[in-house]
């Protein structure tokens, strides 16, 4: 059965009318930090879509806490389902900073948290270590594109806003490339010591 | 005739009163053969571009060049049949070498994309790579085109696999220097065909 309103047609057929404009960005899944070592998103399982469902894929971080100070916030991703995460990546990141004393401001590229044709987690937060203090915590978003690609490298691009010990606000800017022309399929979040105290991480598909 | 569920009003007149979401996907482009542009003209083949939106956004994913040492580029249309909008914009890029070998004056740089009050196409990277898993992806989002009081800007941010086997990442601002409406955009490689690659427009909704 459809629905016809004023001479419009708005759904016929068991879908929504193509003239009908409806969202392109679709919530999948949301996990939420309760002192967990990993965060992991797994493409088939628990709800997660993680192939060429869609183009763009969005993570998005909300109020992710270290349960220590001394870390940073990373990803990794898998070309295996999750059973290793340690896809090839090659990546770059800059940094602006500003202490809250605002006695020390930086605007900085920063070697020791890129990636040279590493296997190792990415670093989302560069400049300085996660601060644990009660209210410290870092948010921002994550998109990779085109992640189920089988002939060219899978670009991202990230933007993390953090506290780090200081305390600096710290505007951290990631991009790269995993360096593989498999699949990726899974991905996963850590600090690179200790656990997420709390936190959420969300999510989207893009159409 | 409205359709009311549990008291609220989920269609009427016409058009969904529920909120389908604010993000919509206008129109996909998909190159997969030697193409020289890639338009996005209001009113032809589907695609708004107008006051409909105040905010587009564009993503492209897997961009490949036919041309080694190549540019993606976006012009601007503002009343004519050329893509020739004045424009004035700023760029910036980080850039990390596979085998670590950049020097490190060249890992954070304004860069020569930079655009000064000129009818010229903006580039959006610097010199991708031709081989064959090397691609570029990322987005760009123009706010208000279809103004006839204010300039237009647009904000972009672009990962590509350099010529050099490096990683970019291109952080482009500027806007078209006109009063006049934009009323559609285009694509091209500065070199030669695009020969694949995912071109997605989208609408943001004011509400």
């Amino acid at each position: 059965m459809g629905l016809i309103s004023n001479g419009s047609t708005l759904f016929d057929s068991g879908s929504l009318d193509a003239s009908v404009a409806s969202g392109s960005m679709t919530h999948i899944k949301t996990l939420t930090a309760s002192d967990s070592s990993t965060l992991s998103f797994v493409n088939g399982a628990s709800s997660v879509v993680l192939d060429n469902t869609y183009k763009e894929y969005v993570f998005k971080f909300y109020d992710i806490h270290p349960s220590h100070s001394g870390t940073r916030f990373q990803f990794n991703g898998s070309v295996d389902t999750g059973s290793n995460y340690n896809a090839t990546k090659q990546t770059s990141m800059f940094v602006a900073a500003n202490i809250e004393a605002d006695t020390d401001t930086s605007l900085s590229y920063q070697p020791g948290d890129d990636l040279g044709n590493s296997t190792g987690f990415q670093d989302l937060a560069g400049f300085g270590n996660a601060n644990d203090d009660n209210d410290a915590s870092l948010a921002g978003t994550l998109q990779l594109f085109d992640i189920a690609n089988t002939t060219f490298v899978k670009h991202f691009i990230a933007r993390t806003n953090y506290m780090t010990t200081g305390p600096y606000p710290v505007d951290t800017f990631t991009g790269g490339y995993f360096n593989t022309t498999s699949a990726l399929d899974a991905f996963q979040f850590k600090f690179t010591s200790n656990n997420i105290a709390a936190g959420t991480i969300k999510l989207y598909g893009v159409k | 005739m409205a359709v009311i569920s549990n008291g609220t009003t989920i269609a009427d007149a016409g058009a969904f009163s529920a909120s389908l979401g604010s993000m919509v996907l206008i129109k996909t482009i998909t190159i997969s053969s030697g193409t020289s542009t890639i338009s996005f003209v209001d009113g032809a083949s589907s695609v708004v571009f107008d006051n409909t939106y105040p905010l587009y956004k564009v993503t492209y994913s897997s961009v490949h060049h036919a041309t080694d040492g190549s540019q993606l580029q976006i012009g601007f249309r503002d009343g004519s049949t050329d893509y020739d909008a004045t424009i004035q914009s700023t760029s910036f890029t980080t850039y990390h070498q596979e085998n670590d070998g950049e020097s490190s004056s060249d890992r954070l740089n304004v860069s020569s994309g930079r655009v000064a009050n000129s009818s010229s196409f903006q580039n959006l990277h610097q010199s991708v790579g031709n081989d064959n898993d090397q691609c570029a992806s990322g987005e760009i989002l123009i706010f208000s085109p279809s103004n006839t009081t204010f300039v237009k800007h647009y904000l972009s941010r672009l990962d590509s696999c350099h010529d050099s086997n490096a990683n970019m990442d291109s952080f482009i601002g500027g806007y078209c220097n006109t009063t006049t409406a934009i009323d559609a955009i285009q694509f091209k490689s500065s070199s030669g065909n695009i020969d694949s690659g995912i071109f997605k427009l989208y609408g943001i909704k004011d509400s």
